[in-house]
This record gives structure tokens, C-alpha cells and sequence, in this order.
């Protein structure tokens, strides 16, 4: 079992409050990524479970058992750290030995883990080396590998695949994904990179200024965002935003602004009532919207960007900014006039005070 | 004149200031082991004759009948050991202590510890001498070897040492399981290795030199150390220099020793520096 759960749980540094009031379940078996950008928490949250930083108030419990005064070591909680902490003194072999030596395990039953997790890792040939000679994911799997011996009921990562160049980071998460298909343990894993928490979470928590803002899965997240915040933070580009005022019209609900004017279908509509005449901001996605001559947006292409798959517009709408995916055979030049159709289903429309999503 | 002829003056001109400077460093040595070998006349004559006619090795016995150099050589090792097992343990614990450890007022401890640096020794010689005479310590090895086994350098060199272990070593160690002692002892102490090497040999080499607080604090003969003993030699035959200089090549031996013993280490340790992350 694993199942962790986080209750009010607070941290504050003095007068900075890092982490306010955290609730979060955590079902065994479950990845779940904390994502969020840097200084929103994240990464002190994972601390506090992993029983390295104090805990200011709320509780932190593992199957039940309260952990707040447990030490580290008593926890049943491997971590892997964002530098991988690998001892530079140590072979590989005694790095991944370690944890069971210290817990005084007998020495043939440390040599069959060591080796049995080596061989999932495929890093037997390397298990004489120093952490010295060895490359960035060479090291990037010692550090798992010394979690893994542990079979621990929680495993923990602290950004761990930050320090690797980007063609070895979608490798290794790829594998990383199938080795926690292939334990079904616990996960709790930190990044401020959305791209590995959409690939790789059962489900996403976004943080920001210590606060949750939404937990859910990947794609829900990815959809229906709580609030601006999430909207923004996740999706690369990120969501378009525009300003906008709401207005009614023979039974329709418009968002009109500069350079642009969407009808929004009734059932989307509830949430803009009361609201007529009044500023809110429009979201879309780039793939959100496409390309025809009775599109609702209309802007001049600044920037054209071909990314191979696809082709990424910048355009200057009203005065605004608005980047728009195009397919890679669509033919532009720079200062055209061009006109998009935004998927009526996917307009967002948020409070420009609180953020909070209206549609 | 061309870059090239410019980068080939200026090598040559550092081998130059470099053998210079070796040649300073060493002629005082080459001075006493020449005079530790010749009569006690021919110590005064001028020019210097660098190398004798005829070797006088018995400068050697007969320098060492003139005081119980044994006594003092086993005091000095004593002594010298003690001190940098002590500095080698305490600095250690407390640039430990200092360098990876929050607690109130962390930076003033360090600054009133560094602050000590500033005072000459003849400052805090009486006031010291007083506190070991009040703990009964004078005339004993424990009064010789306590108020230097810390030194403030010896915290300073390996608090900055031990800062630049990374924190998430010794956060992995503890979820490792390992004790706070496991953690000093098992992950601090091997990777600090080059600074222990160099803080072991600035201990030794301090205190088996030392004069003056051997000079207050031990007053019998069989207390004394060696550079006590050597500086009592002059007393005794103020004109037997070439017998004071054999005595200064036997007490440089075990120095000189240690100092290449730890440089391999220094070298092992460096080594080791280069496998952090």
C-alpha cells in the first residue's frame, strides 16, 4: 500500500508562506504530478513528505499512519533528487547499496536487490564505476536505482529529469513511465515542465504562490481549466488571451473585443450572465481555431513559424497578440490579412480580477 | 615584436623568477645541512664554503649528547600529533556544524570564531596561561597539547570545505537511513578529504615548530620539546653552531616526512574533488 494524504498542510518561511493549506489524496499506485512554476511550492511540498523540511501546521499521512514527527528514514519514502545526490565517494554498486546497509540488511539479500534493480535499469556493466565517470542519465538511473532497491511504498522525484539534454529527457521519460507501470508504486513527482506532466501524471496538481489550483487529469486539466492561471501555465503556446466585453444579442451571448467577435452557444453561456457590457478575457488555444474566410477573428500574420507538423502564426489582432496553429501545407506571407474561425466548444472566458473561469 | 616571441619572452621570464625563487626557498636549508657538516670554525669562515673539505658527520652524535633530544623529539611527536588528531576532529565537527546546520545566530558564532584569527598570540598567552594553570594542566601533556588542538583557521578552511558538499548528499544519506554521526562520518569526512589532508599538515607542521607556548607551559626537562631543546643548546655552547644545525636537520626529518606523505593525499584528494557532480 501507499496512499498519502496531504490535510491543511502549511509551510512558511517567517514571513513567506511557501505552502498554504494543501489538501490532496494521493491513491496507491498513483503518479501524480506536482506542477507548477518555480517558487509555487511544489518542490516543498514533495520536501515535507519526504520528512526533510519541518512541517508548519496540517498532517501528512501514509495508509493512515501520521508521518509529521516520523523520521525520514522511518518513512517507507525513497527520493530521487534533482542532482541525483549520488555520493561521489561511493561505486555505483555502494550507492545503491547504501539504504539497506544502513537498514542492516543481510549482505546476499543487498547483493540480489542491488543486482535485480540494476538489471530493470540496465546499468549492470556500470555497477563498479564512480558517479564521477558516469554520463548525466547514466547517473539519472544509479539515482533511480538506489529508490528502487529501497521498494519503498512512496517514491518521490524532485524535477529529475531537469538536468538532461532534451532528446535523453523524452527518453528517459518514456522509460521512466514504463518502469512505474512496471512497480504500480506510489509516485509523487515534481516539474515544473507541463509537457512531462501531461505525459507522464494519472493526474496533475497545479500549484502557484503556494496554493492548489486544480487537481484533475492531464487532459481535463488541459480542458476545462479552474482558473487563468492554470489555463496559461499549461499548453505550449500557451492559451491566447484577450480582452473582452460581454454583450447580448437577440438571445445570443457575444465575447467582442478588438478584431474580434464570438458567438458562444447557450449551454456555455450561463456562466457570463448577469454580466452584460462587462470586461472579461477571452482564451483560445492556437489549435483551437482554424483558418476561413467567415472566421470570427481577424488579424494581419506578423510572424510565421513552421515547426515541420505544423506551422505557428503570430498575429496582430486589435492591436493584441494571438498565436494561431495552422497546417504545415497552409501558404502565408508576413502582413497578410487573414481570418480564423474560433471551435465555439473550446472558447474560455475568465474574470479579469479573480481569474476564476466563466467559461 | 611578434606575439609569438612576446609568449616565449614571458615563459622564459617565469622560469627565471620561479628558479630564482626556488634558490631563495632553498639556500637557507642548503646553509644549515652545509654548516650541520663542517667544524664549528668553519662555520664563521667568508666567503662560505659550500661544501667542506673535510665532513664532519660527527657533529651528529655529539650534538645529540648535549640534552636529552630523545625526550624531546618523543614530546614533540606527542605533541604534534595530539594536536592535529584534536584540530582534525574539532575543526571539523564545528565547520560541520557551521557550514550544513540552521540554527540561531549560526553566522555570529562563525564571525566571533574568525574573529579569534586577529589576535596575536602574546594577547591571549597570559590569559590562556592563566585558565591552564587554574585546570592544574601546567607541566603536563594535557596543558601542551588542549589550548592548540582548535585552531579558528583549521573551522574557517573546513566550514568553506564542507559548503561546497551539496545538501542533497547528506538529505540522501538521511533518508538512506543514516545516523547524523553515519551521515558526519560516512558522507561529510570522504569528501572533504583534500582539506583534511591540508589542515592535518598545517597542524603537524605548526605545532611540531612550536616555541613559545611549549616555552610557558613546560618548565621541566621532561616536557620540553624539541625546539625548546635546540633553543637550550645555545645556552649551553652559544659558539657550537655546526652541532645547533645538525639538531636543526634531525628536527626538520619528521616534517618533511609528513609534509610528503600528505601531499600525496592532497593529490588522492584532489582527485576525488573531480568526481563531484
Amino acid at each position: 500500500m501507499g496512499e498519502v494524504l496531504l490535510e491543511d498542510l502549511t509551510k512558511d518561511f517567517g514571513e513567506v508562506v511557501a505552502v498554504k493549506e494543501v489538501n490532496l489524496m494521493i491513491h496507491d499506485g498513483e503518479f501524480v504530478v506536482l506542477l507548477g512554476p518555480s517558487g509555487c511550492g511544489k518542490t516543498t511540498t514533495l520536501r515535507m513528505i519526504a520528512g526533510l523540511e519541518e512541517i508548519t501546521s496540517g498532517r501528512i499521512l501514509l495508509d493512515e499512519r501520521v508521518l509529521n514527527d516520523v523520521h525520514p528514514r522511518d518513512r517507507d519514502i525513497a527520493m530521487v533528487f534533482q542532482n541525483y545526490a549520488l555520493y561521489p565517494h561511493m561505486s555505483v554498486y555502494k550507492n545503491m547499496a547504501f539504504g539497506l546497509k544502513m537498514r542492516k540488511v543481510a549482505k546476499d539479500e543487498i547483493d540480489r536487490k542491488v543486482k535485480s534493480a540494476a538489471g530493470i535499469l540496465g546499468i549492470e556493466t556500470l555497477l563498479g564505476r564512480y558517479p564521477g565517470k558516469l554520463s548525466g542519465g547514466q547517473r539519472q538511473r544509479v539515482a533511480l536505482g538506489r529508490a528502487i532497491v529501497r521498494d519503498p511504498r512512496v517514491f518521490l522525484f524532485d524535477e529529475p529529469l531537469s538536468n538532461l539534454d532534451a532528446k535523453l529527457r523524452v527518453q528517459t521519460r518514456v522509460e521512466l513511465l514504463k518502469l512505474h507501470q512496471h512497480l504500480a508504486a506510489t509516485s509523487i513527482y515534481v516539474t515544473h515542465d507541463q509537457v512531462e506532466a501531461m505525459t507522464m501524471g494519472d493526474r496533475i496538481v497545479v500549484m502557484h504562490e503556494g496554493v492548489i489550483q486544480q487537481v484533475g487529469p492531464p487532459m481535463e486539466v488541459y480542458q476545462n481549466p479552474a482558473n487563468q492561471f492554470v489555463a496559461g501555465f499549461i499548453g505550449s503556446p500557451s492559451m491566447n488571451f484577450l480582452p473582452a466585453t460581454v454583450r447580448f444579442e437577440a438571445g445570443r451571448t457575444f465575447l467582442e473585443g478588438a478584431g474580434f467577435r464570438i458567438p458562444l452557444p447557450a449551454e456555455r453561456a450561463s456562466g457570463l450572465q448577469g454580466r452584460e457590457g462587462g470586461e472579461v478575457v477571452f482564451g483560445i488555444r492556437p489549435e483551437d481555431m482554424r483558418l476561413g474566410s467567415e472566421g470570427e477573428i481577424e488579424g494581419a500574420v506578423e510572424i510565421i513559424e513552421p515547426v515541420g507538423s505544423d506551422i505557428f502564426l503570430d498575429l496582430n489582432v486589435g492591436g493584441a497578440s494571438l498565436t494561431a496553429r495552422v497546417e504545415s501545407s497552409v501558404r502565408m506571407s508576413q502582413g497578410e490579412h487573414v481570418r480564423l474561425h474560433a471551435d465555439p466548444a473550446r472558447v474560455h472566458a475568465f474574470d479579469p480580477e479573480t481569474g476564476e473561469t466563466l467559461v | 615584436m611578434s606575439r609569438k616571441t612576446m609568449l616565449r619572452l614571458g615563459g622564459a621570464l617565469i622560469s627565471v623568477l620561479t628558479v630564482g625563487g626556488v634558490i631563495v626557498m632553498l639556500l637557507p636549508y642548503f646553509w644549515m645541512v652545509s654548516s650541520s657538516i663542517k667544524t664549528g670554525i668553519e662555520v664563521f669562515d667568508l666567503p662560505i664554503k659550500w661544501i667542506p673539505d673535510e665532513i664532519q658527520w660527527v657533529n651528529y652524535p655529539n650534538a645529540l649528547t648535549k640534552g636529552a633530544f630523545g625526550v624531546y623529539f618523543y614530546n614533540s611527536f606527542v605533541v604534534a600529533f595530539a594536536v592535529m588528531a584534536g584540530n582534525l576532529v574539532f575543526c571539523t565537527l564545528a565547520g560541520y556544524g557551521l557550514a550544513k546546520f540552521r540554527f540561531p545566530h549560526r553566522e555570529l558564532c562563525f564571525r566571533l570564531i574568525l574573529s579569534t584569527l586577529m589576535l596575536p598570540l602574546e594577547i591571549v598567552l597570559v590569559p590562556t596561561f592563566l585558565v591552564v594553570r587554574e585546570l592544574g594542566l601546567v607541566n603536563t601533556y594535557g596543558g601542551l597539547i588542549a589550548p592548540l588542538a582548535v585552531d579558528a583557521f583549521g573551522v574557517f578552511l573546513m566550514r568553506q570545505s564542507i559548503r561546497d558538499i551539496p545538501d542533497s548528499l547528506i538529505e540522501a544519506a538521511r533518508m538512506d537511513g543514516c545516523s547524523e554521526f553515519g551521515i558526519f562520518w560516512r558522507i561529510i569526512l570522504p569528501n572533504c578529504k583534500p582539506a583534511l589532508g591540508a589542515l592535518a599538515l598545517l597542524a603537524f607542521r605548526d605545532n611540531w615548530d612550536q616555541f613559545l607556548w611549549p616555552f610557558i607551559v613546560a618548565t621541566t626537562d621532561d616536557l620540553k620539546t624539541f625546539p625548546l631543546g635546540l633553543a637550550q643548546m645555545e645556552g649551553i655552547d652559544s659558539a657550537a653552531y655546526h652541532e645547533i644545525m645538525a639538531l636543526a636537520v634531525l628536527g626538520m626529518i619528521p616534517a618533511a616526512f609528513i609534509f610528503l606523505f600528505f601531499q600525496r593525499a592532497f593529490v588522492r584528494g584532489i582527485t576525488l574533488t573531480g568526481l563531484k557532480e
